[in-house]
């Protein structure tokens, strides 16, 4: 929390004063400096830029598999679903420090427990929209399918997911945005990406650090979020067209 | 041949069953129609046919063999299937809707395609213009006969149809459940239909179940149900107005043949002879044909006042609507009140000119009944 603190002030202080070619001050402006930090490591930023990428694509996937799996399990088991759900919410509300540092005992300093972090917070948003996304199927819909000779099996994977996928891609989306942020603080327990570059700028009060880490972060957030909601968009405007009217 | 035993049918938590001790036999071929008060227990029983609910105890046969013995996905693909609320599925098109059940059964590709383009045709539906669009881009009334489509794909033997035509106007209902019947004409399945509209029972069914709280209360045929109807209860669903019901029961073409009507005027017979045909009888319009025997309106001698010499097409007032010969005579009736005219034009399917239905010939009918 402290540390949340800290950038704020740092923050307020380089930007109300600091931000260019301060008058009287012998040192180049903030924005200049990054500029020369971009241009001195981008090495080293593009590869935790990638780092961090990868981080929220292995955990994202994970996740999806897992949730879509617990939305269509508590989907036939409703008795499961207020359980199933709360305890996602309760994962949603650990803080983020104290759910990474909780999971350094069982998977060590690194990777693993950045993505097992990150898993835990995507499972609320989809789990749920996988579920509810089932759930407001028609039962016409789904009673005429099975009425019809179709297995549970071809009822859930040629009816069901289908009409419930752009719901399903919405929650995938909330999800993958909320940790793209969750994942730089996952450099704390080692899990790499650009959290680190925000981490050493402030131990090292070196401000193109942070600016660069947390502009970065802000960069793989908005791309993931346009390309997710383009996806939707398509998704829901064929399926806008086919449930009309229904 | 389907035959209930003894079923009974208690849904958990319910005090009373849906369905008490009923016993029914539908015989192949048969349109059975179960007809009752909301809540009396139809839809269940048809779904205890399919085994969407699984009867709580007694029996069903189908074709002699214990249906609650056979595997449900197996019974279910032999069995067509069509809700009130259709459920086409509203991401597939059209085509694959009505695929359904072949990929199911796992057909090959040629068959399923050729398949489905004549079972749109039969419905009335053109495989081209429609079988790629999306069920929220038809009318309720194609979406309908999409369901019955789907429900036919594969040929069952046995069709369960739950208030098939529920969700329409009464015109295209009308339209619909005449269209279904020529369809079972040359198919010639066993149905069990359900409908809370005693008119569509009438004219739909070989056979009428009527059910009270679950009970079977009568089954009989539609006359045998009008003329001796087993209780009050009964007698009361069928209303007052028995004689007027028949007419639900008589096809045109049934009369269509002993009426005595002038012969229709050609598009280019000309006025002058019009006249003097309709001025000699104590008709007053004439209906007018092209010379394809298709219909083009009326003329009546009114019209025609003062006018020599010209063509009758000149003269031609278009009509609004039509029945075709296997329409029942409410239908004709229906359409007379629709549009406040005393008489109807009958065509077949080409619009080509059968003849002429008036309500004198309705009143005939009824008060030969009586
Ligand atoms: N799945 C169910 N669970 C519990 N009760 C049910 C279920 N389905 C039907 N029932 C009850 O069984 C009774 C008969 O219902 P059913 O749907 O067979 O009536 P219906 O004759 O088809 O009526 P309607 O004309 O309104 O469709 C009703 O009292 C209904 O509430
Ligand atoms: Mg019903």
């Amino acid at each position: 929390m402290s540390q949340g603190i800290n950038i704020y002030l740092y923050f307020s202080k380089v930007f109300t004063g600091d931000m260019f070619m301060a008058v009287g001050q012998d040192r180049p402006g903030l924005i200049s400096r990054t500029v020369t930090y971009i241009g001195r490591r981008s090495d080293l930023i593009w590869d935790l830029l990638l780092e961090h990428l990868w981080l929220i694509i292995v955990s994202i996937s994970i996740a999806v598999v897992v949730s879509v799996i617990l939305g269509v399990i508590i989907s036939y088991k409703s008795s499961l679903a207020a359980t199933v759900l709360t305890i996602c919410q309760i994962m949603m509300t650990i803080p983020s420090m104290a759910m990474l540092a909780f999971m350094v005992p069982f998977f060590g300093i690194g990777f693993t427990t950045g993505v097992v972090a990150l898993i835990l917070y995507s499972l609320l948003p989809i789990v749920r929209n996988t579920y509810t996304g089932i759930k407001e199927i028609s039962p016409a819909v789904v009673e005429s399918a099975v009425g019809m000779g179709m297995t549970e099996w071809r009822v859930l994977t040629k009816i069901k997911i289908p009409l419930a996928r752009p719901v399903i891609m919405a929650g995938i989306r909330t999800a993958t945005v909320m940790i793209v942020g969750i994942g730089a603080i996952a450099a704390y327990v080692g899990a790499g990406g650009l959290g680190e570059l925000i981490f050493q700028g402030i131990s090292r009060s070196h401000e193109p650090m942070i600016i660069v880490g947390a502009i970065g972060v802000s960069i793989i957030a908005l791309a993931f979020d346009f390309v997710l909601s383009w996806g939707e968009r398509r998704l829901a405007a064929v399926g806008k067209v086919r449930e009309a009217k229904q | 041949m389907i035959k209930i035993e003894n079923v009974t049918k208690k849904f958990p938590g319910m005090e009373i069953p849906a369905v008490k001790d009923l016993n029914l036999e539908i015989k192949e071929g048969d349109i059975c129609v179960l007809v009752g008060p909301s809540g009396c227990g139809k839809t269940t029983t048809m779904k205890m046919i399919n085994r969407i609910h699984e009867p709580t105890s007694g029996s069903i046969y189908i074709d002699g063999q214990d249906a609650l013995k056979m595997n449900p996905i197996k019974l279910r693909l032999d069995i067509g299937y069509v809700i009130q609320e259709i459920g086409l599925f509203p991401h597939m098109t059209i085509e694959e809707n009505v695929a359904t059940v072949p990929n199911e059964k796992k057909w090959p590709k040629e068959k399923t395609k050729k398949k489905v383009a004549e079972m749109l045709t039969l419905v009335g539906l053109d495989p081209e213009l429609h079988g790629k669009r999306y069920p929220s881009e038809l009318s309720g009334g194609q979406r309908q006969r999409v369901g019955v489509a789907r429900a036919m794909a594969t040929d069952p033997p046995i069709m369960l149809m739950d208030e098939p035509f529920g969700a329409v106007d009464p015109i295209t209902r009308a339209k619909l459940q005449n269209e279904f019947l020529r369809i079972q004409e040359r198919v010639g399945k066993t149905i069990v239909f359900v409908t809370h509209d005693i008119d569509e029972a009438i004219k739909m069914g070989d056979t009428i179940a009527v059910m009270r709280d679950g009970e079977l209360v009568q089954h009989a045929s539609p006359n045998d149900l009008l003329s001796a109807p087993a209780d009050e209860f009964v007698s009361s669903l069928v209303g007052r107005n028995r004689s007027i019901k028949r007419l639900h029961l008589i096809r045109i073409r049934e009369i269509l043949s002993d009426l005595d009507r002038p012969k229709p005027a050609k598009v280019d017979t000309s006025v002058d002879d019009i006249r003097k045909q309709l001025d000699e009888s104590d008709i007053r319009s004439v209906m007018v044909v092209d010379r394809d025997n298709k219909l083009k309106g009326i003329i009546g001698i009114n019209d025609l006042k003062k006018k020599t010499g010209e063509q009758a097409a000149d003269y031609i007032q278009e009509l609004d609507q039509s029945v075709t010969s296997d329409a029942t005579l409410n239908d004709a009736l229906s359409v007379m009140l629709e549009c406040g005219e005393g008489y109807v034009a009958v065509v077949n399917e080409d619009d080509q000119y059968q003849g002429t239905i008036t309500l004198g010939d309705l009143l005939n009918v009824v008060k030969e009944d009586e």
